[in-house]
């Protein structure tokens, strides 16, 4: 207890594929910064200490300026902001890509916890198990306002909305505890709503995903597909007055009003909840909406259930 | 045996602090130097007031428990912190108090354009103060001064609705500051005094006052739209019918962005009389430096969307906001090299003001390049939302802003109240705010790194030894607050009466009595030579 | 021949100066109006682009020919406000009153439109946060239409109260006198703000009211 009172701690760990890259960024940007400190701050105690107001310097040479000097000064300044530019946008680009393969979790925020829920049914409370050396992806929402995750080990972090997903990716290198922070200000116990990552071995990850208890959100949201009522148009044979719904995610579709997009996990949530949006091509607006009749754990249930389902036969 | 001789007792001159006494002299006054004091008294009020809930903060972050105050107190304290620092302090600051004061002096006018609004600007600014001081006496607000949806809306149980009242009203005040600055520097400068012969400081107002008029009406707007949705619960901003809680943010930002510029620039102008007066010598590169006021004005309109790069905000759209976050960087980069060339080849005075104004260099350009680390999109993912942000704005705000503030009351001192400040006593607060400061908030950018999120009540321990730190140095900065404080008002009745032009400077407020006359000047002066015509060899380098 | 004919205030030089400076000082004003209703205009286009069918119903639940009568109503008063400044800057004191009370007319009847589509969009359910009854699946899209409907036309009604009250004051100093071809800027200024009112309800008629009446 007395060291970690103690503790001066002046640089996060590095656990995550990302951190090392956010790290090698910051060197650079510290490297630039200390270098125009030192020099603006040297020049200023250089300069006031020689042409300090003195017998022999009382009257200044009026210097006006000097066109040169001022391009240099923009020019070269401007060149290495491009440079911290494209390098901090490639480090963005990549935090937004997740890698096709990764694992995915669903995470509900709310006032004042983080709830996950791991594919294969384990769920968690400000507790993020993960395995190390395998890509992981948040699928994320929040049940009421803005909140934010953040985990500093892993240099990743991304607002979590209501009424939208949004999403994360990392891949942990070291296994270890790491803080998971929420960092949006969201209310009351803002500060109190933290958690942790625990990064596991590969092989310790699985003993632990098999030792949890609970249904995959799959099977919980397949049971929520029967209960909720919507195989009752949602079928797979002809006089389905609704779309088939399996192969779903990441298949064209086209809508009523002409328009095309890819089917994402946020197009299926709003066609639970608000059913005229996006309206499909070829079929009447007839869908009732489940807004206040599921919760966001259960659409993201839903989800995974839609997930697991076949494709259709042509 | 005396005879009854005539003893001439010579009466004070006139000027416009005893030209006219009582109450209504001041409350109904439209004297511009008057108008620029009743803000000056009004925000040291709200500087103290914003400071008291800052040190409470620092109280409470000297152990990692939210052990002194409750979680809601003190999320309604960093809430009220911001709010009254932002809104009711640093936008005002140097515009309403010094700029009020100085401008007309400097341009040879009289006074400003619309003298009647110029007071009128200084009533809206004190009815929105009372609807805040409202808000704060009758149970504070806790949603943060950014107000983000749908907590502000839909979540908070506090005053959301008086304080968003009183940051509605005192826009008004900023927009016709705004309005009567630009008018003023149009219409009623001296004969002669064209654009390239005006000192700095009235380019960077002119810069200040256009964000002013066509930011403000945003946040006015936004402030309007949150108020409706949480009065009527309409939810524009409510995802369950549709509402987008982002489209706030974006709203909000397209204000509030502009609006830092709004606090720094005049701080820049200030430093640019400084520098020159001080080193008695021509500011280094006047045409870069007179348009690189205009060109962060123009740019700071264009990149709000920095403070969304994690909020939801499309890759494509953070990738442009990301580029244009630096390129306004540029022009500020150029004003501190302008500024340090200047004191090249100068032959420089080190007096109070100077201080503060190598000061504001250091610990701006610190400031600045700690920007750059945030318009780096990888890198802002990590930071942003934590004490990295805080320390990187405090940097600039205080460690730039303040310390401009500082210098210029400082160096306008005597023509502002016709005495001198204690010179010695102004040195040493100057250096101690300099110390409080770097101890304070250079901890922060480490704190930011490690991962301290902003916005804590309680954190991790292993952040505690930082946060000491920052507290210890909170009260080093509030220890060189209060001196200037107690010697500028004790200067008042015993400092050495000044001269009219007790720098030697150039500019034509020191053409004028200190304090001056009612009107300024004794007849309209006439401008033939450049500013800051300080005399030495004429070097002209390519 | 009128008591102001060259009143100059103390910090300006001379008449010239004056009159710029208030000219200056209301075009300022009227740069700060399009921030202000800018922002209102941003928030309903983004809705609109988000929502193009909710917006078109419930566009059409707007009486365009109410709509476009105040549109005329509206404009007529601005070409009112021009004779009156007309009027002002040449000395014809008949044409000048006259022509700021019709403004003033066209103004309040404008405003009685307004507040008879008001009053019919509460009988309809139609006002949201205090009356809104419409259901269906669009109905909270459409509620995002009405709130904005409100707030600027409502934003706008309150600048044309605003208006009338400041045209009020000067038809009662025109009455006494107080303005001349030498010194009229009151009259310009007004002048230069009513029609910014107008040229608002112009930005708002297609963006509320018009929005698909093309189509079927």
């Amino acid at each position: 207890m007395i060291e970690a009172r103690f503790s001066l701690p002046l640089f996060p760990e590095q656990a995550s594929t990302l951190a090392p890259r956010v790290d090698a960024l910051l060197f650079f940007l510290l490297g630039v910064s200390v270098f125009f400190t030192v020099a603006i701050a040297g020049c200023l105690v250089v300069f006031a200490v020689r042409y300090r107001r003195r017998p022999g310097n009382e009257v200044a040479e009026q210097v006006h300026g000097s066109d040169r000097l001022e391009i240099a000064w923009s020019v070269i300044p401007l060149l290495l902001c491009l440079v911290m530019y494209v390098w901090g946008a490639q480090l963005y680009f990549a935090a937004a890509s997740p890698p096709p393969n990764a694992l995915e979790v669903t995470s509900v925020g709310k006032q004042w916890m983080w709830k996950f829920q791991h594919l294969s049914g384990p769920r968690e409370i400000n507790e993020l198990h993960v395995p190390v050396g395998l890509p992981v992806k948040l699928l994320m929402t929040s049940q009421d306002v803005i909140h934010s995750l953040y985990v500093p080990a892993f240099r990743v972090k991304q607002d979590v909305l209501p009424g939208r997903y949004t999403q994360l990716w990392f891949q942990a290198t070291r296994p270890g505890t790491y803080h998971l922070f929420c960092a949006e200000y969201c209310g009351t116990l803002h500060s109190g709503m933290i958690g942790q990552v625990v990064a596991m071995e590969p092989a310790e990850f699985q003993r632990w995903l098999a030792g949890g208890a609970g249904a995959s959100p799959a099977a919980s949201g397949e049971k929520l597909f029967s209960e909720l009522g919507c195989d009752t148009c949602h079928r797979a044979d002809a006089q389905a007055r609704c779309p088939d719904l399996g192969g779903l995610l990441g298949r064209n579709v086209t809508l009523a009003n002409g328009q095309t997009l890819v089917a994402d996990e946020g197009y299926v949530r709003e066609s639970i909840l608000d059913p005229g949006a996006k309206l499909v091509a070829g079929y009447e607006n007839i869908m009732p909406t489940y807004q206040g009749l599921v919760s966001e754990e259960g659409v993201l249930e839903l989800i995974a259930y839609l997930k697991s389902l076949p494709e259709r036969h042509p | 045996m005396t005879t009854a001789a005539a003893v001439v007792v010579e009466q004070p001159p006139l000027h416009y602090l005893n030209e006219s006494y009582g109450v209504r002299s001041w409350l109904l006054t439209t004297d511009h130097k008057r108008v620029g004091l009743l803000y000056l008294l009004s925000l040291t009020g709200a500087f103290f007031v914003g400071g008291f809930f800052a040190v409470m903060l620092r109280l409470e972050l000297l152990t990692p428990a939210g052990d002194l105050l409750q979680a809601e107190t003190y999320n309604k304290f960093f809430t009220m912190h911001g709010v009254i620092m932002v809104f009711f302090f640093l936008i005002p600051s140097i515009p309403a108090a010094l700029g009020n004061f100085i401008l007309p002096l400097m341009i040879g006018a009289r006074d400003v354009a619309f003298p009647r609004l110029n007071l009128a600007s200084w009533y809206i600014y004190v009815l929105g103060a009372a609807f805040t001081t409202y808000a704060v006496v009758s149970g504070g607000v806790d949603t943060g001064w950014t107000f983000y949806t749908p907590y502000s809306t839909m979540s908070s149980t506090t005053q959301v609705m008086p304080t968003a009242i009183g940051i509605f009203i005192v826009g008004f005040s900023s927009i016709l500051t705004g309005l009567n600055f630009i008018v003023t520097i149009h219409r009623m400068r001296a004969p002669g005094l064209t654009w390239f012969r005006l000192p700095l400081f009235v380019w960077s107002l002119y810069a200040t006052s256009l964000i002013q008029i066509l930011a403000t009406p945003v946040l006015a707007i936004t402030v309007m739209l949150l108020g409706a949705e949480r009065l009527l619960h309409v939810g524009i901003f409510d995802p369950a019918i549709g509402g987008d809680p982002v489209l706030f943010q974006h709203l909000f930002w397209f204000y509030s962005h502009p609006a830092v510029y709004i606090m720094i620039l005049p701080g820049m102008g200030v430093i640019s009389e400084l520098v020159t007066c001080f080193s008695r010598k021509t500011i280094f590169g006047y045409s870069y430096v007179a348009f690189s006021s205009i060109a962060i004005a123009v740019f700071g309109f264009l990149v709000w969307g920095h403070h969304l790069f994690v909020a939801g905000q499309s890759v494509y759209a953070a990738m442009v906001f990301s580029f244009l976050s630096y390129l306004v960087a540029i022009p500020s980069a150029v004003k501190v090299f302008n500024w340090t060339a200047t004191l090249h080849k100068g032959t420089i005075e080190f007096r109070t003001p100077l201080f503060y104004a190598l000061g504001f260099i250091g610990l701006f350009t610190i400031g600045g390049l700690t920007g750059l680390f945030l318009a780096a999109l990888g890198m802002d993912v990590h930071v942003t939302d934590t004490y990295f942000v805080i320390a990187h704005f405090h940097y600039i705000m205080v460690g730039g802003m303040v310390m401009a503030y500082l210098g210029g009351v400082h160096y306008w001192w005597p023509k502002i109240s016709g005495r001198m400040y204690p010179e010695n006593l102004g040195r040493i607060a100057a250096f101690i705010i300099f110390l409080g400061f770097n101890l304070t908030f250079f901890p922060q950018f480490i704190l930011g790194y490690l991962g301290m999120p902003r916005r804590y009540h309680s954190y991790p321990e292993e952040f505690q030894v930082l946060n000491v730190m920052s507290t210890a140095g909170a009260s080093i900065l509030g220890i060189g607050y209060l001196l200037p404080m107690i010697y500028l008002l004790w200067s008042l009745r015993y400092g050495e009466p000044a001269s009219d032009n007790p720098w030697n400077a150039t500019g034509l407020e020191w053409q004028t009595p200190s304090p001056p006359p009612r009107d300024n000047f004794e007849h309209t002066p006439v401008v033939t030579t450049a500013p800051y015509d300080y005399p030495g060899r004429e070097v002209v380098v390519d | 021949m009128t008591e102001h004919a060259a009143a100059v205030a103390h910090q300006f030089d001379d008449a010239e100066q004056q009159r710029g400076a208030a000219e200056l000082g209301m075009w300022i004003f009227l740069a700060t109006e399009v921030m202000f209703f800018g922002g209102m205009f941003t928030a309903f286009t983004a809705y609109r682009w988000l929502y193009p069918e909710a917006f078109t119903h419930a566009s059409r639940h707007l009486d365009a020919l109410l709509g476009g009568i105040n549109t005329v109503v509206l404009i007529g008063s601005s070409l009112t406000m021009v004779l009156a400044v007309h009027g002002a800057r040449h000395g014809h004191r008949r044409m000048l009153l006259v022509c700021l009370a019709l403004t003033l007319l066209l103004g309040s009847v404008f405003l009685g439109v307004k507040a008879i589509e008001w009053s019919s969009k509460w009988e309809h359910g139609l006002v949201p946060g205090l009356h809104f009854t419409l259901t269906g699946a669009d109905a909270g899209r459409q509620e995002l239409f009405f709130f904005l409907y409100f707030a600027m036309t409502g934003v706008h009604a309150l600048h044309l109260v605003i208006g009338i009250c400041v045209v009020g004051v000067i038809f009662a100093l025109a009455w006494r006198g107080h303005y001349s071809p030498e010194y009229h800027n009151p009259v310009e200024v007004t002048g230069l703000y009513w029609h910014f009112i107008d040229i608002v309800w112009i930005f708002l008629l297609p963006m509320l009211y018009l929005i698909g009446r093309h189509g079927a």
